[in-house]
C-alpha cells in the first residue's frame, strides 16, 4: 500500500483544463458566485485553444445575410448526421451572443470598414441551407485562438479565480456513480492534493498524441477521457478522428484552413486544382474529411508532389500581397520557420494530419455527462466540455471554426447549468479512502516502474500503430491488425520503466502517466472504428464505402478496462430542441 | 571592500557526461543545466553527445531526443511545439528564445542550454515565472468599457485595431523580460518589458474607457521609468515584437497627455 501525505481542498466546483472552455466555464462559474478551483497542467494561456487559427463561427451576418439555422443546417451536413440536432441548434443559436460576448471581453477580432467584426469564409460554411459561400468565421487575423485564450484569462483573472496551476489530474473520485472530486499531483513541489467538489468539469481537450503525425500540441494527451474510463464511465464516437488537409509536410504544423477561405488552394504533381473534380461547388472549401481523402486519393494514384511523391502543394502566392500580411501573418511565419517557404513565393507542402477528435466525454447540450445503465442517464457530479466531450455537435466530422465557439458557447452552459444545480457552500459527502488509496497505488506503481520498456519507446510503437491502422482510409483487416498490435502495446506497459524518482516536476513520469491515458484511448478508438462497418464523416472505411444509416445512425459507446472493451451503442437524437427550427433529416452529403 | 557570499548551493559543478552510443560520425555536444530541489546537490551541467544525422532542425528536437533516447530524467517545459504557446522559452547559445523555433544550425560549437536568466529555477530548465504572472495581473489585462448595451458589439475602425497590432502577438514567453538587466536588479519592483508591452496593448485599445486610470497606474519610477532603453527586449523576443517601443510609447504618452 502506498502512503503519501494528502492536502485536502473543498470547493464548489472544480473545472480540469484551463483552455479555452474551461476558462469560460470558470469564468461563468466565478460570476454566479460558486467557489471554483481551475486545475491545469500548464500555465492557462499556453494550453492548446492558443494554437487555434482561423476563426470562431458565428451567423453574426457582418458581412451578408446570415441565419443560425443556415449555420445549423451546415455543422448537421459536416457532421454527416451523427449530430444531435437538439445539441446544435444550441450550438448555433448561442453561438452569436457567445463571439458578442468575446467581443465585450476584449477579443481584438480583425474588422470590417464598417468597424465590426470581420468574417472570412470557411469550409462547409454556406448560405441559404447550402447554397452558396457564406463568410461566417470570426477572426483575429490568423491567431484567433490565441487572442481568445488570452482575454479569457484574463476574464477569469478580473474574475479571481483560483488557479492550481503545473497540477496534473490523477483520478476521478466516485462513491456510487457520482463524482465527488479529484486526486491531482502538484508538480512544483510533489505534493498530492484531494478536491472535493459538488462538480468536477472536465475540460481537458483532445488526444492527438496518439498518433505519429498531429498538429496537436505535446500536451494534448486526452488526460480526462482517460480518467472517465477509469471511473468505469464509457466515451463515445472515438473512431472519428479528423485529419487536417494541410499540415505542414514532415512537422505536422497546422496551416489554416483561413488559408484557402482567403483563397488559397490546393495543387497535385500535374499542376491540377484537384478539389474541382472531387467538390465540384465548395472546391477547396469543402468539408475536412472530403479534402483529406481526396488529397489522400491523389497521393496513392501517383500524383503527389516531392521526391516521394507523398504530399500535395498549397498555392496561396496569387493572393494580393496586403491579404497574406493583414489576415495571414502566422502562417507566413510558421511557412518560414517550419516548411522553409516565403509563401509570396512558393507554395506549401502539404499533407492530412491528425487535428481534431470529434469522440470523448458523452454530454447532454447542459454539458452533462451521459452514461448507459439500462437506460441513459446523466452522471451526478460530473460535466465534459470543449474537445474532451462529444455533446455530440461534430457528429462525425467537425466543420473549421466550429471547435472554438463549441469551447465558449459550452463553456458558459456547464457554468448556467451548474449554478442551476449547485448551493454555494453546501456541505462535501464523505468519500470512501479506497476510492484515494486505488488511485495513488497506480500512481505510485507507475512512479516506481522499473521495466525494461521506456515511456519514448512505447509511445512510439503506440504512435506508428495508430498512424498506419486507423488512419484517413480503413479496411477491416487494417483495423484488426490494428486492435491486436496495439494490446501489444498494452501489455508492454507491464515492464515499462521510469528513471526520474523525484516528486518534483518529474516529467519523465508525467509522461507515463500521459502514456498510460492515451494508450486506453487508442485502444478505444481503433476497437470503436472496428466495429463501425460503414463509412460517414472521417470514418472511411474502404470496405464499407456507404454510409448504413439503418444500421449506423447511432453512437458508439466504448468502455475500456485497459485493454477489454465492450462496445455499445445509442441513437442519435432525431428533434430539435425547440419549434424554432426542423429536424434536418438524413440526405446524401455532396459538396 | 563589501564581501558578497553567495548561497553554497549557487556553485554550478561539471556533471555528468553521456558519451554516444549510436557510433554517429556526425555527434554535438550538448551542454545542458540540471538542478533538483528534492536533492541537496549543487546545480550541475551535464553533457550529452546527441546523433544529428538523426535529429530535426530545432532546439527542442535536441532536447526530445534527449529525453526520449538518452536521459528521461531531464525536465523542461514543452506544449504546442511550433511558436504559439510560450512553454519553451530558454538560454540557448548564450540568448533567449524558443526550443521550438530556434534551429540549433544557428549556434555555432558546442549548445549551452540553460534556463531563462535571472529567475528561481523551480527544476533543471524551469524556471519560476510566477512573479512575473502576478505582474501581469496587477496590470488588469481585460477590457474596460462602461457601455451598458449587451447585445451589440462595440465597433472599433480597421485603424484602431491596427494599432494593438505587435501587441496583442505577445505568447508571455518572458524571454524580453529575463534578458533585461533592468528586470533582473529590480525584477521585483520594475513590470519588465513583456508586462509593460500587455499594459500598451490594454492601453491603445480604442474600447477601453480606462485609457487614463491605466496610464497613471503605471506612471512610476519603478514600474515603468526602470526602463533604460537597453533593447534587449526586442533583440530577445522571438515573435518578432518591439516591447522597447511600446514602453517609449508609453513615457511619450505620459510626457504629453494630461494624466
Amino acid at each position: 500500500m502506498s502512503s503519501y501525505n494528502i492536502i485536502d481542498h473543498e470547493y464548489d466546483v472544480v473545472v480540469l483544463g484551463a483552455g479555452g472552455s474551461g476558462l469560460r466555464a470558470a469564468v461563468g462559474l466565478s460570476e454566479a458566485g460558486l467557489k471554483t478551483a481551475c486545475i491545469s497542467k500548464v500555465f492557462p494561456t499556453r494550453s492548446h485553444t492558443s494554437a487555434a487559427q482561423g476563426g470562431i463561427s458565428a451567423a453574426l451576418g457582418n458581412m451578408g445575410e446570415d441565419d443560425w439555422r443556415w449555420h445549423m443546417y451546415d455543422t448537421v451536413k459536416g457532421a454527416d448526421w451523427l449530430g444531435d440536432q437538439d445539441s446544435i441548434e444550441y450550438l448555433c443559436k448561442e453561438a452569436p451572443k457567445a463571439v458578442l460576448e468575446l467581443e465585450k471581453y476584449g477579443v481584438p477580432f480583425s474588422r470590417t470598414d464598417e468597424g465590426k467584426i470581420y468574417q472570412r469564409p470557411f469550409g462547409g460554411m454556406t448560405k441559404n441551407y447550402g447554397n452558396g459561400i457564406v463568410q461566417r468565421t470570426c477572426a483575429a487575423a490568423d491567431r484567433t485562438g490565441h487572442a481568445i485564450l488570452h482575454t479569457l484569462y484574463g476574464q477569469a483573472l478580473k474574475h479571481n479565480t483560483e488557479f492550481f496551476i503545473e497540477y496534473f489530474a490523477l483520478d476521478l473520485l466516485m462513491k456510487d456513480g457520482e463524482c465527488k472530486g479529484l486526486i491531482a499531483w502538484n508538480l512544483n513541489d510533489g505534493t498530492i492534493h484531494r478536491f472535493r467538489a459538488h462538480t468536477v468539469i472536465i475540460a481537458t481537450g483532445g488526444y492527438g498524441k496518439v498518433y505519429y503525425s498531429a498538429t496537436s500540441a505535446h500536451t494534448c494527451t486526452g488526460d480526462g477521457n482517460a480518467m472517465v474510463l477509469r471511473a468505469g464511465l464509457p466515451l463515445q464516437d472515438m473512431e472519428f478522428v479528423q485529419f487536417h488537409p494541410t499540415g505542414i509536410y514532415g512537422h505536422g504544423t497546422l496551416i489554416s484552413e483561413g488559408v484557402r477561405g482567403e483563397g488559397g488552394y490546393l495543387v497535385n504533381s500535374k499542376g491540377e486544382r484537384f478539389m474541382e473534380r472531387y467538390a465540384p461547388n465548395a472546391k477547396d472549401l469543402a468539408s475536412r474529411d472530403v479534402v483529406s481523402r481526396s488529397m489522400s486519393i491523389e497521393i496513392n494514384e501517383g500524383r503527389g508532389v516531392g521526391k516521394d511523391q507523398d504530399h500535395v502543394h498549397l498555392h496561396l502566392s496569387h493572393l494580393d500581397k496586403s491579404v497574406i500580411e493583414n489576415r495571414l501573418p502566422g502562417i507566413t511565419e510558421a511557412a518560414r520557420l517550419f516548411a522553409n517557404v516565403d509563401v509570396t513565393k512558393e507554395p506549401i507542402p502539404v499533407v492530412p494530419t491528425v487535428h481534431y477528435n470529434m469522440g470523448g466525454i458523452p454530454t447532454n447540450y447542459k454539458a452533462e455527462v451521459l452514461t448507459v445503465n439500462g437506460s441513459e442517464k446523466t452522471v451526478p457530479g460530473l460535466m465534459a466540455i470543449g474537445e474532451a466531450a462529444c455533446v455530440s455537435v461534430h457528429g462525425a466530422n467537425r466543420l473549421g471554426s466550429n471547435s472554438l465557439i463549441d469551447l465558449v458557447v459550452f463553456g458558459r452552459a456547464a457554468a448556467k447549468r451548474a449554478a442551476e444545480l449547485i448551493k454555494p457552500g453546501a456541505p462535501h459527502e464523505e468519500i470512501p479512502e479506497t476510492e484515494t488509496q486505488k488511485c495513488l497505488d497506480r500512481f505510485d506503481k507507475l512512479r516506481n516502474a522499473q521495466g525494461d520498456n521506456s515511456t519514448a519507446e512505447l509511445r512510439l510503437a503506440m504512435q506508428k500503430t495508430m498512424q498506419s491502422k486507423c488512419a484517413v482510409f480503413r479496411t477491416e483487416k487494417n483495423l484488426e491488425e490494428g486492435v491486436n498490435e496495439i494490446r501489444k502495446t498494452y501489455e508492454s506497459m507491464d515492464s515499462i520503466s521510469v528513471k526520474d524518482r523525484s516528486l518534483v516536476f518529474n516529467t519523465d513520469l508525467v509522461e507515463t502517466l500521459e502514456f498510460d491515458n492515451l494508450i486506453r484511448q487508442a485502444v478505444t478508438t481503433v476497437d470503436s472504428a472496428y466495429h463501425r462497418k460503414e463509412s460517414r464523416g472521417a470514418h472511411a472505411r474502404e470496405d464499407y464505402p456507404n454510409r448504413d444509416d439503418k444500421k449506423f445512425m447511432q453512437h458508439t459507446l466504448a468502455w475500456c478496462d485497459g485493454k477489454d472493451t465492450k462496445i455499445t451503442y445509442r441513437p442519435v437524437h432525431n428533434s430539435t430542441l425547440t419549434n424554432e427550427v426542423q429536424y434536418f433529416p438524413p440526405q446524401e452529403r455532396v459538396y | 571592500m563589501a564581501q558578497i557570499s553567495l548561497p553554497k548551493n549557487s556553485e554550478v559543478n561539471k556533471g555528468k557526461y553521456f558519451k554516444d552510443k549510436t557510433g554517429s560520425k556526425n555527434i554535438r555536444k550538448v551542454n545542458v543545466y540540471r538542478w533538483d530541489p528534492s536533492t541537496e546537490e549543487n546545480p550541475r551541467i551535464d553533457t550529452y553527445e546527441v546523433d544529428m544525422d538523426n535529429c530535426p532542425s530545432k532546439v527542442l528536437d535536441i532536447l526530445n531526443k534527449i529525453k526520449n533516447e538518452i536521459d528521461p530524467t531531464l525536465a523542461y517545459r514543452r506544449s504546442c511545439a511550433h511558436g504559439v504557446c510560450g512553454s519553451c522559452a530558454m538560454n540557448m547559445g548564450g540568448k533567449n528564445g524558443l526550443a521550438c523555433t530556434k534551429p540549433h544550425a544557428e549556434i555555432d560549437g558546442d549548445i549551452d542550454i540553460y534556463p531563462l536568466p535571472h529567475l528561481k529555477v523551480k527544476r533543471d530548465l524551469i524556471g519560476d515565472l510566477d512573479g512575473l504572472y502576478k505582474q501581469y495581473q496587477s496590470i488588469e489585462p481585460w477590457l474596460k468599457n462602461n457601455s451598458s448595451k449587451d447585445t451589440t458589439e462595440i465597433f472599433q475602425s480597421k485603424e484602431d485595431r491596427a494599432k494593438l497590432d505587435g501587441a496583442y502577438e505577445c505568447i508571455m514567453c518572458a524571454c524580453c523580460s529575463t534578458s533585461c538587466p533592468s528586470y533582473w536588479w529590480n525584477g521585483d519592483k520594475y513590470l519588465g518589458p513583456a508586462v509593460l508591452l500587455q499594459a500598451y496593448r490594454w492601453i491603445v485599445d480604442s474600447r477601453d474607457d480606462e485609457r487614463k486610470a491605466r496610464l497613471k497606474k503605471v506612471a512610476d519610477e519603478l514600474k515603468l521609468y526602470r526602463c533604460h532603453t537597453i533593447l534587449n527586449c526586442t533583440s530577445a523576443c522571438p515573435k518578432g515584437l518591439n516591447p522597447a517601443k511600446a514602453i517609449a510609447e508609453i513615457k511619450k504618452m505620459l510626457a504629453t497627455a494630461n494624466v
